[in-house]
């Protein structure tokens, strides 16, 4: 009888903290697989890595809460680290006001999608996916097609050690701001209560279309930042950056738990979920394992990480 | 030897962890027997329906077909056996035909490829049995009304052999007249022998229809009557154990100035001028049969529906609300008919739910929730209409249906709204429940808001309403004024246009 008892506290416990399990037990095979991989010098490159999939994934999850979706994030990704890197090297502006102008029209290509999709009543997959290939056909447009190479003292003093690397500090910053939104405020309860039911709420008297638009625009902005933070690392503005990353981030919030039918994620565990995919390239590039297999494990890895989230939500109901 | 029972039920147990769902309930249906099934959400009928239709396993007891011990644990194995159930939601894939969705589990009969000219005549000949020649089997089920929805849904379960049918709830969307019809086929089923198990809250149909009624109560077996041997008032007190006086409490509200004018208002096609007016502690009535046009008024006024025509003064002041956000906003809420998909995030806590419609009451500046402020006050609400909830922080869903339709209500009360619509109130709702949803509305009543009560239940509008309009075909046949006198007859005859 006891047994049992500790049976069933040890699979709630497990179907509560599943995310965070499948993290630390990643974590500790990668330690035990590679004595690289529990280095200073490895973590700082997973933190300077993976800040901008951090932003692009907080962006998607506001997204998917409402049950939409954005396919848009890599291209916007380019696009703006393609404006950024043209506002400072060509014009000649300082890389606040470069990244800002970066983040707006992130934002502004955000807002067309949310539009659509709002107001227009087109599909989100839809939507976005006509301004994936909007954005990253401007993104060619603006660059030529050629990559633009960024002056020391600009861009990269965002990743500068000098300044406490500032990309991490900004992406927890914004980590800690998105949780703050989602616990606390009205707009992150009313988000997460449009995705589970968007008529009620729209009887109940809130515009949903506004919330709707709002976080297509979030998106687009969170994903601009990331794809400057991007140019920064790489010290190199390009229209190429950023492919893949929507389905990162979209990987990222359902290792974390959320549903794609809206209504249900959280922020942190979605971070979480950027992170075990992190971990998993990170420990396959430390054994040295070329690059077309690795998507392949990634792959694998993704589904055997949602079925997980699956098999426990399902026993989550018997519990 | 022919078993004197089709189907026989005994002793049937089942507990979902601590909580004792069925506590040795017993079935007993004739062949060729209306056996209605009735108590309140919650005694156990729906579990029962389910142990039978293989759906749930039972914990203990045994179930007899024709006189067989029988055991089943898959609902195939239930089918196989010639047991069909019929729920609410009906399991038809709306963008197939007529003819593919009665013969949905065996269309190609054994051979490879499928004799669509057979499939159809059979599906023909099956509809014209139950006497709906009407339906075109091709037709598309997504094109056809509910009621013939539900006729297809029957000829799916008549297209393999069906011993006993259990139909559960059929009438809740149903027009008047089609319920006549529901009711003639399920005449034929009996007279061709098919034992059919009757699960419904609306006694009328219960007398109307069925030969023996079995009634439950919290899990348990309380007896098996014979219809002509009862009455209503008896039934009643059988399934909850007290007087049907109760059902509708007094109400000592006070009817002060108009709230609300509505002069000449047109929607659509199913509003065609429409006039009233509503004053603050009234409760008005608006009855009429289904597709009369009485929740499209009521979306038209509140913003859900455009409106094309005509004025509405609320509190003297002319508006003209394009969304809902407006209508809240100035005081005017609306409760709608169908909880699950309109009224209530199901998924989503009682925190929540109570108050979506008034969140900028517990919220600050830059949009930051209280949580303890709020927490308190959704408790306050809830407890106020004496809603049964473990805590604020559970689910809607875990709650039953009475206590869920009270969690819709309690938005409207937080929001502190002065003129509420409820649409069908008590709609899928237990009689318990349903009294004390009456009490909800009289206190609001008696606080001085003013009250417009949809519903398709006779009793409920004489029961509860000062006034009742009776709408038909998009506009007001009549009004039939002062409580006391408002009569079934009155109300039926303007409903359906006899003189």
């Amino acid at each position: 009888m006891e047994q049992r008892e500790f049976v069933t506290k040890a699979k709630k416990i497990f179907v509560e903290y599943n995310t965070y399990i499948i993290f630390v037990l990643l974590f500790i095979i990668c330690s035990v697989l590679s004595d690289q991989f529990f280095t200073e010098m490895n973590i700082r490159n997973i933190l300077l890595q993976r800040a901008a999939p951090v932003c692009a994934a907080i962006g998607m999850l506001f997204v998917i809460l409402t049950g939409g979706i954005d396919l848009s994030v890599g291209s916007v990704m380019a696009f703006a680290a393609s404006l950024s890197a043209i506002c400072v090297t060509s014009h000649g502006w300082h890389f606040i006001p470069a990244l800002a102008a970066g983040v707006v029209s992130g934002a502004v290509f955000g807002t067309l999608t949310g539009v659509l999709v709002a107001y227009a009543n087109m599909q989100g997959f839809v939507a976005s996916l006509a301004v994936m290939t909007i954005a990253r056909g401007a993104a060619f447009m603006i660059t030529n097609g050629t990559p633009i190479k960024l002056a020391r003292g600009t861009l990269n003093i965002l990743v500068d050690r000098a300044y406490f690397f500032p990309i991490v500090i900004i992406s927890v910053i914004l980590i800690i701001i998105f949780i703050l939104i989602q616990n606390y405020t009205s707009y992150g309860r009313l988000v997460i209560a449009i995705g589970s039911n968007s008529m009620a709420v729209e009887l109940a008297g809130i515009r949903v279309k506004r919330y709707v638009l709002s976080v297509y625009m979030l998106s687009g902005a969170l994903s601009a930042l990331g794809g400057v933070f991007i140019a920064a690392r790489a010290s190199t503005g390009s229209a190429t950056i950023g492919s893949g990353q929507e389905l990162e981030a979209i990987a990222a919030c359902v290792i974390g738990g959320a549903s794609l039918a809206g209504g249900r994620g959280i922020v942190f565990r979605t971070v979480i979920g950027v992170m075990v995919l992190a971990l998993i390239g990170n420990i396959m590039n430390l054994m040295a394992i070329p690059s077309y297999p690795q998507d392949v494990i990634k792959g694998i890895i993704i589904i055997l990480a949602v079925l997980m989230q699956l098999f426990t939500g399902k026993s989550e109901k018997n519990v | 030897m022919s078993a004197e029972y089709r189907l026989e039920m005994k002793d049937i147990k089942k507990s979902f962890g601590a909580v004792r769902a069925l506590d040795g309930v017993s079935l007993q249906v004739r062949p060729g027997e209306v056996h209605a099934l009735v108590g309140e959400n919650g005694a156990g009928k729906s579990t029962l329906m389910k142990i039978l239709s293989g759906a749930y396993r039972k914990d203990a007891g045994e179930i007899y077909l024709d006189g067989h011990r029988v055991e089943f644990s898959t609902p195939k194995d239930a089918k196989d056996l010639g047991i069909s159930v019929i729920y609410q939601e009906f399991m038809l894939a709306p963008d197939l035909t007529v003819a593919e969705n009665v013969f949905i589990d065996k269309l190609s009969a054994g051979g490879i490829l499928i004799q669509w000219s057979k499939l159809r005549e059979n599906t023909a000949a099956q509809l014209q049995k139950l006497g709906f020649g009407d339906i075109n089997p091709n037709a598309k089920v997504s094109s056809l009304t509910v009621a013939y929805q539900q006729v297809v849904e029957i000829c799916k379960c008549l297209a393999r052999e069906t011993r006993v049918l259990v139909l559960d709830e059929p009438t809740a969307v149903l027009t008047f007249a089609e319920i006549k019809k529901l009711f003639d086929v399920i005449r034929k089923l009996k007279s061709d022998g098919v034992s059919v198990i009757y699960i419904s809250h609306r006694l009328e149909e219960i007398f109307e229809l069925s030969d023996r009624i079995t009634v439950l109560k919290d899990g348990g077996y309380v007896d098996t009557v014979l219809t002509s041997e009862t009455d209503k008032a008896k039934l009643v007190t059988m399934m909850v154990g007290r007087d049907m006086k109760q059902m509708f409490p007094e109400r000592r509200a006070k009817i002060g100035e108009a709230v609300l004018e509505v002069d000449g208002l047109t929607s659509g096609s199913m509003v065609r001028g429409v006039s009233f007016k509503l004053h603050a502690g009234e409760v008005l009535g608006f009855y009429g049969l289904v597709g009369a046009g009485r929740t499209e008024t009521m979306s038209a006024i509140f913003g859900s529906a455009a409106k094309d025509g005509g004025s509405v003064k609320f509190f003297g002041r002319e508006i003209n609300f394009k969304h809902p956000a407006e209508a809240v906003s100035s005081g005017l809420g609306m409760l709608p008919e169908d909880r699950k998909k309109m009224g209530l995030l199901l998924s989503k806590s009682l925190r929540v739910n109570t108050m979506l419609a008034s969140l900028p009451k517990v919220t600050s500046r830059f949009g930051v929730i209280n949580h303890s402020y709020e927490k308190k006050i959704v408790k306050e609400v809830l407890d106020s209409i004496n809603t049964k909830y473990p805590s604020v922080d559970h689910d809607a869903s875990s709650l039953s249906g009475g206590n869920q339709q009270k969690v819709a209500l309690a938005k409207w009360i937080s929001a502190d709204c002065k003129c509420v619509v409820f649409d069908e109130p008590t709609r899928g709702v237990d009689v318990g429940a349903k009294t004390e949803i009456y009490k909800i509305i009289n206190s609001l009543a008696e606080n001085g808001v003013a009250i417009i009560m949809i519903s398709s239940e006779m009793p409920e509008i004489i029961g509860m309403c000062d006034r009742a309009i009776v709408m038909r075909q998009g506009s007001i046949a009549g009004t039939a004024v002062e409580k006391g006198y408002l009569d079934e007859n009155t109300l039926i005859k303007l409903a359906m246009g006899v003189s």
